[in-house]
């Protein structure tokens, strides 16, 4: 066997952790921007990602194989939990959401990004691929049941990544690609009846989105300012901290959902280019470590986590731009919170221990 | 064999998994460049616009919230007002260390721990750009105080707002209920852009179940602001629509007559017009002050409230549960000779105690020593317990629960407020399922008298006399009769709401049952007639005693011996005038003793009140619903 290095050992991919950093570290500087120069809050999101990289340092150390056998109690856990919202949950915002238990109060909607790709990639990796048709509807009930239920909470952003999660593992499984154009058909049909299960205020989202005029005082006023301050940074933007959309408060929730556009007209074109340079490195490592997995289950579950991060990004920096309706999913690693943060990085955990750990043949 | 199969399938596999991998790669590229595109657009197709925009945003949008419809009573008295107020309020975002800037305020402010309390429990909900009050009903000496030291304070304001005031504090708070702050539970039931302006709900009574009409639709103003966002001055605004007001049916006249006749004592008294539903008077005593609720309560006063023994919190006219007492007997008279087991000429034998074959226990009647032979008419002019006994006996309780089904027992009377109990009309499977034992021919007895597990509402006993007034006809009460537009004076009247009306086999059974409850207080022998003498119209009606608390069999009730709290409640319900009814009440007085002694002299004076009114007024065949002329 061969001497292994440091990392190695310690099971950390380090240019998956290097790109981690550098985009933690650029997210600390616009927040601070976007937080009115508030060191508190800096300081608190600091905190929160050293906790939440020693939490994916932590997943890291966990063998592949473990994950594997943990997956579907993981999974029924994760929805007898959600059940459990329903009944106990606290209500904040108009929706019901947090379960709290004594200590702390968490959202067990955010284990489901994790489980949902877990079982399925689990489940899909024990037989051989691509699934049948009768294994492609039970990944259906995988996937269905925690986001009919985190969508009745309600949470759309949640749900919708939940179910991004999975059907990214699908994908890759392999399943052919006259399916895959039946399904996007089918669903393309079912848009119009979803129509009929929203809430009012997911409607009026959407139709927001579509004249955000009409709505001046709710979402579309929130899209109306944020297209002003992406728009006004130019090629360079207006400087750190010179922001006049942001620091004039013109731009509601600016330090969470809508951070982007904060750095946008702080940093400019070249700020974005720079940020998504980061992204597009982070996910490239992430797809490169799925492909050099050396079983099945590790390709799934990777490249599913991987395709999950990138969804965030893309419906963050989508709806802050005014290309999509306004739902709650925050820029993956720059918006301040913790929840989704803890969620993000324990996915990254689980690419590093698929990576490191890959010299153990378990499957 | 297998092994190379497996092996082979396993490249298979790894090759479409790599394909699939890169195919995401693509797509992954793909769509940050649709983003890129985007951006790019944004920011150098669109620089020059943008920057326009942004040069010259200093206009912010704020929300205005409309004003809140009024509340009038039928007589033109004005019930639920706007009254003009200040309150400090907080924009979070705007401050730095708000515990800091509390201390600071508290030097020439009062705020209450209670007000930090609940401005810290809604900051958690809020976002933390939009205003938050912390301190209401600034009195002019607080507002300028502030105004002095206000540079120290950024993002803190005085604001000028309508408060919600009930001049009738606790006489009609179980009639209009009350506007408190938007809690997190309404939140999710609102339309949040048409509240952005609003602090206000109604929480109870009117006020709630007539929100949407009450409430109106939110203006907004585009207001260009200085650097520190403060308002320099109004470019553009869209007025709010204010809300409708509201007429009810209730006198306050009468209303007044109603409450001062209660008195101090804990009861219900509804007075409800027999031809449209139209809720008269609607008492429910005691009653707490509403203007404590509206910007919160503190928790000490609310606590005395909770735990009164006198429960003022609770309805009694819609959510009081009652037995009903012998202001059943009318309407079991009628359901037995509907059913043909009696009719008004057949007699019974009252000896002051009724048995069933083979049973040892004595149900007893009031009168010790009995009323002798005496037929239906004088059964319920006299309120005989036996002769009833012996017909519930022939009807059977599942007779007895269709009938009374029919006069609105155990069901909601679909008054428009919120929080009515359908009180209890017992059954075999109700039985069944609540208690888990069958029934006993001896509960049908007492089913009767209004005894046993029956309870009703005092509403629902209005209801009931109503149906008796008006033949079988069915009108659902009501406490608003119209709506009126404030901007075009526009009058909607609210349709008069009837149900499916009571049918008996011979429409002469109504006449002959009006007529025994004519002579409860105009006949010989009468359990009311004190309270008819010299009256100078006809009117009808029921007394009612109901027993909180059993008597032995040997025992005798005597009043003075129990405790007040185990006294029985004293019932009364009646119409008037008799040939042509228009008015129906029903009385409960909690622990007030007898039906005729105490709640029938409470009706008497009502229906002087409002039948000299209606003398005064001119014949007054058809309740009008034009809008008051003046108010007091």
């Amino acid at each position: 066997m061969k001497e292994r290095t440091l990392s190695q050992r310690l099971h950390i991919d380090i240019p998956l952790l290097f790109g981690i950093i550098v985009l933690c570290g650029f997210g600390l500087v616009v927040l601070y921007s976007a937080g009115n120069q508030n060191i508190e809050l800096v300081y608190q999101q600091a905190i929160k990602l050293a906790i939440a990289i020693f939490i994916m340092i932590l997943i890291a150390q966990i063998p592949p194989a473990t994950m594997a056998r943990w997956s579907i109690g993981l999974h029924i856990l994760g929805i007898l939990l959600l059940v459990a919202v329903i009944y106990y949950g606290d209500i904040g915002k108009g929706a019901k959401r947090w379960l709290d238990i004594g200590i702390l109060s968490f959202q067990p909607s955010e284990l489901m990004k994790l489980s949902v790709p877990l079982v399925i990639a689990y489940y899909l990796s024990d037989k051989s691929l691509p699934p049948n048709i009768l294994r492609i509807v039970t990944v259906f009930v995988f996937i269905f049941v925690p986001v009919f239920l985190i969508a009745k909470q309600p949470d759309l952003g949640t749900a919708l990544l939940v179910a991004a999660a999975g059907l990214s593992v699908l994908f890759v499984s392999g399943i052919s690609q006259r399916l895959l154009a039946s399904l996007g058909v089918m669903a393309s049909a079912a848009a119009p009846f979803l129509w009929y299960f929203m809430h009012d205020y997911q409607k009026r989202r959407v139709l927001t989105f579509l004249n955000p005029e009409s709505d001046p005082l709710g979402g579309g006023y929130h899209i109306i300012q944020s297209k002003i301050a992406i728009g006004s940074g130019g090629l360079y933007g207006k400087g750190w901290l010179n922001g006049t959309q942001s620091h004039l408060e013109f731009l509601p929730e600016r330090s969470t959902d809508f951070i982007f556009a904060v750095l946008c007209e702080e940093f400019g074109m070249l700020g974005v280019l720079f940020l998504i340079c980061i992204y597009m490195f982070i996910i490239l490592r992430c797809l490169y470590i799925a492909t050099q997995s050396q079983h099945t289950f590790g390709k799934l579950l990777a490249s599913g986590i991987t395709l999950t991060f990138f969804v965030y990004i893309f419906v963050n920096m989508g709806m802050v731009s005014g290309q999509l309706p306004v739902v709650g999913v925050p820029l993956p690693l720059i918006s301040h919170g913790g929840t989704s943060m803890v969620t993000l990085m324990a996915g990254f955990g689980f690419l590093m221990a698929i990576h490191t750990h890959r010299s153990f043949l378990s499957f | 064999m297998a092994k190379d199969f497996k092996l082979k399938d396993n490249e298979y596999e790894a090759q479409l998994i790599s394909s699939r991998i890169y195919v995401i790669g693509v797509f992954v590229t793909l769509l940050m460049m649709l983003i890129i595109i985007r951006i790019f657009y944004l920011t150098i197709f669109q620089y020059d616009h943008y920057t326009t925009l942004s040069k010259s945003n200093r206009v912010k949008v704020t929300p205005i919230q409309p004003t809140r419809g009024l509340i009038y009573s039928h007589d033109g008295v004005l019930l639920a007002e706007n009254k003009p107020s200040f309150s400090l309020e907080v924009i979070p975002e705007q401050t730095n260390d708000l515990e800091q800037i509390i201390i600071e305020l508290q030097k020439f402010l009062t705020i209450e721990q209670d007000d930090i309390n609940s401005f810290k429990k809604a900051l958690k909900k809020q976002r933390r750009f939009e205003r938050l009050p912390l301190r209401f009903n600034l009195d002019e000496e607080e507002v300028a105080s502030f105004s002095v030291n206000r540079h120290r304070f950024p993002g803190i304001d005085v604001v000028a707002g309508l408060n919600r005031y009930y001049p009738f504090a606790d006489e009609l708070v179980h009639t209009l209920g009350y506007v408190a702050r938007i809690d997190e539970a309404d939140m999710s039931e609102i339309d949040q852009s048409n509240y952005a302006g609003t602090t206000h709900i109604g929480k109870l009574g009117i006020e709630k179940s007539y929100e949407s009409i009450l409430h109106g639709e939110v203006g907004y103003q585009q207001v260009e602001v200085n650097a520190q966002g403060r308002i320099i001055r109004i470019l553009q605004s869209k007025a709010p629509i204010p809300g409708d007001n509201l007429h009810l049916t209730i006198d306050v006249s009468l209303q007044k007559v109603a409450e001062e006749e209660l008195g101090d004592r804990r009861g219900s008294i509804v007075a409800m017009d027999t031809r449209n539903g139209d809720v008269l008077a609607f008492v429910s005593s005691p009653g707490y002050d509403p203007n404590k609720f509206v910007n919160g309560i503190d928790s000490k006063s609310y606590k005395a409230l909770l735990t009164s023994k006198d429960k003022p919190l609770i309805n009694r006219a819609i959510q009081g549960k009652y037995p009903p007492g012998s202001t059943i007997k009318p309407l079991m008279g009628l359901i037995g000779l509907n059913y043909g087991v009696t009719n008004f000429t057949k007699e019974e034998w009252c000896p002051g105690w009724y048995s069933l074959n083979g049973h040892e226990h004595r149900y007893r009647c009031w009168k010790r020593h009995g009323h002798g032979y005496l037929n239906l008419h004088d059964a319920i002019a006299q309120s005989c317990d036996v002769y009833f006994y012996s017909l519930a006996f022939s009807l059977g309780i599942d007779h007895i629960y269709e009938g009374l089904s029919a006069f609105g027992f155990g069901k909601k009377t679909g008054i428009d407020i919120g929080g009515e109990a359908g009180g209890l009309l017992p059954s075999r499977e109700w039985k069944r399922s609540a208690i888990g034992q069958p029934w006993y021919p001896g509960e049908t007895l007492i089913i009767a008298i209004g005894q046993g597990y029956t309870l009703s509402t005092p509403l629902q006993l209005a209801k009931a006399t109503a149906i008796v007034a008006n033949h079988g006809k069915v009108v659902v009460p009501r406490l608003v009769s119209s709506i009126s537009n404030v901007i075009t004076n526009e009058v909607h009247k609210l349709p008069i709401k009837t149900e499916e009306p009571v049918r008996v086999k011979n429409p002469e059974y109504w006449d002959e049952i009006i007529q025994s409850m004519r002579d409860v207080v105009h006949g010989q022998g009468g359990t009311a007639w004190s309270s008819g003498l010299n009256a100078p119209y006809e009117f009808a009606g029921k007394t009612g005693t109901a027993q909180v608390i059993s008597i032995a069999q040997d025992e005798e009730y005597k009043e003075d011996e129990i405790a007040e709290e185990h006294q029985d409640h004293a019932l009364f319900i009646a119409f008037a005038p008799v040939d042509k009814p228009e008015i129906a009440i029903a009385i409960v007085v909690e622990n007030g003793g007898g039906g005729s002694k105490t709640a029938a002299p409470i009706a008497r004076t009502i229906l002087d009140n409002y039948m000299l009114k209606r003398q005064l007024i001119g014949n007054n065949n058809e309740r009008t619903n034009s809008l008051p002329t003046s108010a007091y």
